[in-house]
């Protein structure tokens, strides 16, 4: 306990003297870029990929222009925008693409909570229990989703419609019927362990001196929750859902490969529509001002989600 | 055990004790029971993934399932001389992309936490934003400079893309892990007058090895892992693993149980790694926030 105490201790100690030094006395000029000098290749790097294409993408909304037909290449101002701004199916897959992050972030965030509840009572196996719960993240995508809508959720010999079919419940065909259901099954089933996997370290957290403390004056297990493991738990939530809204509103694969955003668009999210629209429609413009609203949209949302998982990482501002 | 003459007093005190001892002991069998349930469950589908993968064609999909034949390694067999070239083009692509991460990251965080630059929390922000912008509003631009440059369907494009795509993730996790290291050592070793690189070779990086370890886990299972840009700029030279998963799926003939084949022996690497460094797999991806 001291130990960790007194670790901690030099820690902070440590970061605040970092902190003071590059406060107090500004750098030489020479100082400055010795300290820029290790920093360059990755910030130039990575200004380079991201955003050398984000400024061309922003150059291509601006133009009619098709895939197929490069030299068809015509200014036409903010035509594409007020075409998306007409456009229904846009609404309705960026409709479709808050509804499969936060449906999935959300379930997957209570399963989340009740499993790792469960595995932080010791028990005998616990150990293969995680492991056994863990693995549905480790599954590549790709993989996860062929399991899902070919062995799963198919309508003739799928495992999902058999069990259905031993309670007296008549086949269903998931991923035409209900296909958004259908994805976020898959979705929910790779994102859950993940989120167990923050709260679990939540939980484990939490010191456990207030916790016998708290047994030693009689409270039952839920008020001990509510009062103290919940507020603990606050920052891990927070930090999972944050993490997954980043990850899970990007989704591709799922949607590619078990429903291909059908029938129709209705199981395409954003990023599925605009790659329909590049790939298989070859409208580079209209599909580069998507991708502008998209991330016009992200940088708002993002905004206000920096500042939280700043708090999180205890970065300064 | 107690003497008999205090006998009725004790069975009064202690009966609601021993019920409440048996009562807990009870909820706890079924907790764990729950937790079993619920694991077995969640672990079932890759189960008869596995299962499936060991079937002949006609017992993959067959209705009602088949729960009972006698394994065999066809599927697999085929699987592995048909995806060599997928995997070698996986393997450069993972390997690297995630070498470069960490060859461009480690300093990086370095200027972000030991020897910090000004603005510190500026350029984090900047790295951090650049995993929110979705991945679909530049693949046409990426695209089509691909495709003027020549390096389409080029592994060495996926190698940059990957490197850019994890680089982010690698600098937020080094920069948590030096963060940790005591003022002191630093001290030191400047005391004894290391340079930069001398610091980090001899000092700062075996001290965050194991740090070094968790990123490189996190960088190889998303580059592994990545389908979209492999789908969009590979064709039939440097297509990927995942690719190689899609292409069994064939429009005439069954194919489910090559398919589960094909998926379980791509999963396989992450799977085991994932097993093996499950701690490090929480710190990665929480880059770097939960210890």
């Amino acid at each position: 306990m001291t130990a960790v105490a007194t670790q901690a201790g030099n820690l902070r100690r440590a970061q605040a003297q970092r902190a003071a030094r590059a406060d107090k006395h500004r750098y030489s000029r020479a100082e400055r870029w010795r300290r820029r000098g290790p920093l360059l290749p990755a910030l130039v790097f990575t200004i380079v990929v991201t955003q050398i294409p984000f400024l061309v993408t922003i150059w291509y909304s601006l133009h009619s222009r098709n895939l197929l037909r490069p030299e068809s290449d015509l200014f036409v101002g903010l035509a594409n925008y007020v075409d998306i701004a007409r456009d229904s199916v846009f609404r309705q897959t960026a409709l479709n693409s808050v509804i499969i992050t936060l449906g999935c972030v959300l379930v997957a965030m209570v399963l989340g909570i009740v499993l790792a509840i469960l595995l932080d009572r010791p028990f005998r196996g616990r150990g293969v229990a995680r492991t056994l719960l863990i693995t549905p993240f480790l599954i590549m995508p790709v993989a996860s989703s062929v399991l899902w809508s070919m062995a799963m959720l198919n309508p003739t010999y799928g495992l999902f419609n058999w069990t259905l079919g031993l309670v007296g419940i008549d086949p269903v065909d998931w991923t035409s019927t209900y296909p958004i259901v259908a994805i976020l099954m898959a979705l929910v089933w790779q994102w859950t362990p993940f989120m167990m996997l923050l709260v679990l370290a939540g939980l484990q957290a939490q010191p456990k001196d207030v916790l016998e403390a708290a047994a030693m004056d009689g409270a039952g297990w839920w008020r001990t929750f509510g009062s103290i493991t919940l507020p603990q738990l606050r920052r891990y939530i927070e930090l999972g859902v944050l993490l997954g809204i980043i990850y899970v509103v990007n989704t591709f694969d799922q949607i590619y490969l078990m429903t291909a955003g059908g029938p129709g668009t209705a199981s395409a999210n954003l990023p599925f529509y605009i790659y329909q629209r590049a790939f298989l429609g070859f409208d580079v413009g209209q599909a580069a001002a998507m991708g502008v609203v998209v991330v016009i949209a992200t940088i708002i949302v993002a905004s206000a989600a920096l500042r939280l998982i700043f708090r999180s990482f205890d970065v300064k501002e | 055990m107690t003497a008999t003459t205090t006998a009725p007093r004790t069975t009064t005190a202690a009966a609601p004790v021993r019920r409440e001892a048996r009562r807990g002991r009870v909820t706890g069998g079924l907790l764990t029971s729950l937790t079993w349930i619920l694991a077995l469950g969640f672990f079932f589908p890759v189960l008869w993934m596995a299962m499936t993968a060991f079937k002949q064609e006609n017992q993959a999909s067959s209705d009602p399932p088949t729960w009972f034949f006698s394994p065999t390694l066809d599927q697999f067999r085929a699987v592995i001389g048909e995806s060599g070239s997928y995997v070698a083009n996986s393997a450069i692509a993972t390997g690297v992309s995630t070498v470069l991460v960490l060859l461009l990251g480690i300093p990086a965080a370095y200027a972000l936490s030991i020897r910090p630059v000004e603005k510190v929390s500026d350029v984090l922000f900047f790295f951090i934003s650049t995993k929110m912008l979705p991945v679909v509003a530049v693949i046409v631009p990426i695209y089509v400079i691909a495709g003027q440059l020549r390096v389409l369907d080029n592994i060495w494009t996926l190698v940059v893309l990957y490197t850019a795509m994890n680089l982010p993730i690698a600098v937020w996790m080094m920069r948590s892990f030096f963060q940790e290291i005591p003022a002191e050592v630093l001290e030191a070793a400047a005391v004894d007058g290391a340079g930069l690189m001398k610091t980090l070779r001899s000092v700062l990086i075996p001290m965050v090895a194991p740090g070094i370890a968790a990123t490189a886990l996190i960088c190889v299972i998303f580059a592994w892992n990545e389908f979209f840009f492999a789908l969009n700029l590979t064709a039939s030279r440097a297509a990927t693993v995942p690719i190689f998963i899609v292409s069994t799926m064939t429009s005439e003939g069954l194919f489910l149980a090559r398919l589960s084949a094909a998926a379980l022996l791509a999963s396989l690497p992450v799977i085991l790694a994932g097993w093996i460094a499950q701690k490090q797999l929480v710190r990665g991806l929480s880059m770097g926030a939960i210890k």
